[in-house]
């Protein structure tokens, strides 16, 4: 005879076991056409590459090897690969430059939204979500018009007088920044808006009462309040933007690449797909390291406020 | 008399949050208005006309790219939808037990990898499987789609399902109701809201996917935003505006309405 806990322990051993079966869809499918095809970049980093592009399978480090460093043809030197280092600066600092003015922009305007009556915030909040579900390369695309030569700030320009010709926006990493953060701002936004949902307003009251200044107020009470919104919208916006691709490529014309558009040129008229492999790994790592200093960072935040 | 002090007010933000509006829609419409224009070029406007749209209308190329893009956003929407219900079932409402943060953290992966690199590492996998097996049909851009949209339907699944709590399913078994008879008259009911706003984000996400769709397909499967990017580096015509308007509108409409289902409680 079974004891009422056997019962208790069978029935949820049973219970698991259909767990595990009902998420086995989901988790197969993210395995084979998104996890697992990673694995085996990882195995693509470490072989030599073919003529006509796909690889030749014979162990080699000279992908890992010329992501950081490029071999004179003439005398077998080693020296930075100044090209792909250059190409790397190049993503980080747009990407943490796009973040900067995502957040300079996005701040004020959650604030806005989070501050308007309840029954109108949902209106505010939809102007935001329509550009965040539009796609992105139709947002890119309408960039273009805007920075064209005979675009609308082009032609502005000319119409007021202070260009008699037009100044070349497209192809430059202005194009590239202004096209991104136009394209990341609403990943900012929307969670820094659920932050300052939250905001408790006697608290910003007891702050006047105290004689505080407004600057006063919004640095020392309402932005250490966001900090976790802060953090969110910077990764939401951080992340995409260093594995940009179409934004570049579109705005950025051939000669401002940023990673993504390098590793696709490995896969195209580079022919170097143990190169792009390694190049992707390496855009991956950089991501992983952000994504554990935001998961560290939540969890140190939400330890102080208890 | 003296006018309230309002605590909530910080100096300059209703004018900067009034430019970041208005440089949100500034593009948009600029892209709209010369969807428009009676001209060759973008350039010059020459008053209105519907003449873009007819001619993106009779391009065959831009219908038949559409048609795949359904094809692949319904079937992959569909696939990820289910799946990513009988996940949230499993992930949420039950007390921890070992492998669950497997799991949460197994689903949400594709969000975590930059899209460019989900990208080379399926061409490098689907390359490999189409020498191996021959066949080269629409099933990879499905599988590569489905895998991406398991997360997006997930999250509002299972944020609807930790906000019902187990009394009624409870009730329903104490009324002798079995596992599946209770999950279909109660939970399913219930849940529904949420596996309609599921579905939908999958659908627009995979609607407008270029870049995974750039390394995966084959030669002759464009769907409509990968045409279209191949189009803008060509130079572009007004033909693009129109394309791009009624895409936009498409998913403005799409947007409504998750909207309003995401927004319904019941």
């Amino acid at each position: 005879m079974a004891t009422a806990s056997e019962v208790a322990e069978q029935a949820e051993r049973d219970d698991i076991r259909l767990r595990w079966l009902l998420s086995a869809p989901a988790l197969l499918i993210v395995f084979l056409a998104a996890l697992g095809p990673l694995l085996i970049v990882v195995v693509y980093s470490f072989l030599t590459p073919g003529n006509y592009g796909d690889v030749k399978w014979q162990f080699s480090t000279d992908a890992w090897v010329s992501v950081l460093f490029e071999r004179d043809v003439f005398d077998d030197t080693v020296s930075f690969a100044t090209a792909y280092l250059s190409i790397f600066w190049r993503s980080v600092s747009l990407s943490l430059a796009t973040t900067v003015l995502t957040l300079t922009l996005g701040f004020p305007t959650a604030y806005f939204i989070a501050t308007r009556p309840d029954h109108r915030r949902d209106i505010w909040l939809f102007l935001i979500t329509i550009p965040f579900w539009t796609n992105l390369l139709i947002r890119t695309f309408a960039m273009q018009e805007v920075l064209r030569n005979d675009g609308i700030i082009n032609s502005a320009l000319q119409l007021l007088g202070i260009a008699d010709h037009p100044v070349q926006l497209m192809y430059t990493n202005f194009a590239v920044l202004a096209g991104m953060v136009y394209v990341f701002l609403p990943l900012m936004v929307l969670p820094l808006y659920a932050s300052m949902e939250k905001i408790d307003f006697r608290l910003v009251e007891a702050g006047y009462d105290l004689y505080a200044t407004r600057f006063e107020v919004l640095r020392r009470i309402i932005v250490p309040l966001v900090t976790p919104g802060i953090v969110a919208g910077s990764i939401l916006v951080f992340i995409p933007s260093l594995g940009a691709y179409v934004t570049p490529r579109v705005l950025g014309g051939g000669t401002n690449l940023m990673i993504g558009n390098l590793i696709e040129l490995q896969f195209g008229q580079g022919r170097n797909w143990p190169l792009g492999a390694a190049l992707s790994i390496t855009l991956m790592v950089i991501v992983m390291v952000a994504l554990l200093f935001y998961v560290r960072n939540t969890t140190r935040s939400d330890g102080a406020h208890g | 008399m003296a006018k309230r002090f309002d605590v909530r007010r910080q100096n300059g933000f209703v004018s900067l949050a009034i430019l970041c509006f208005f440089l949100l829609y500034l593009p948009i419409a600029t892209l709209v208005v010369y969807a428009f224009n009676d001209n060759d070029s973008l350039a010059i406007w020459k008053g209105f006309s519907l003449r873009w749209f007819h001619v993106a209308w009779n391009n065959g190329l831009v219908i038949e790219s559409s048609i795949r893009s359904f094809q692949i956003a319904a079937v992959a929407a569909l696939l990820a939808t289910i799946s990513a219900t009988m996940a949230a079932l499993a992930t949420t409402r039950t007390n921890p037990y070992r492998g669950l943060t497997f799991k949460y953290a197994f689903i949400n992966q594709p969000l975590m990898v930059p899209e460019i690199v989900t990208a080379v590492a399926l061409l490098i996998v689907f390359s490999r499987i189409k020498i191996w097996t021959g066949y080269s049909g629409l099933g990879y851009l499905v599988a590569a789609h489905t895998a991406f949209c398991v997360p997006f339907a997930y999250l509002p699944i299972r944020a609807r399902l930790e906000s019902m709590d187990l009394a009624l399913e409870t009730a329903a078994a104490d009324l002798y109701a079995t596992k599946w008879k209770t999950f279909r008259h109660v939970t399913l009911p219930l849940l529904w809201p949420g596996i309609l706003a599921g579905l939908m984000l999958a659908f627009v996400v995979s609607l407008d996917d270029v870049v995974i769709t750039e390394f995966v397909k084959s030669g002759g499967q464009d769907t409509l935003p990968t045409y279209m990017l191949g189009q803008i580096r060509r130079g572009v015509t007004p033909e693009i505006n129109a394309i791009s308007t009624a895409f936009l509108l498409l998913s403005i409409g799409i947007v409504t309405a998750f909207f309003f289902v995401s927004r319904k409680r019941t």
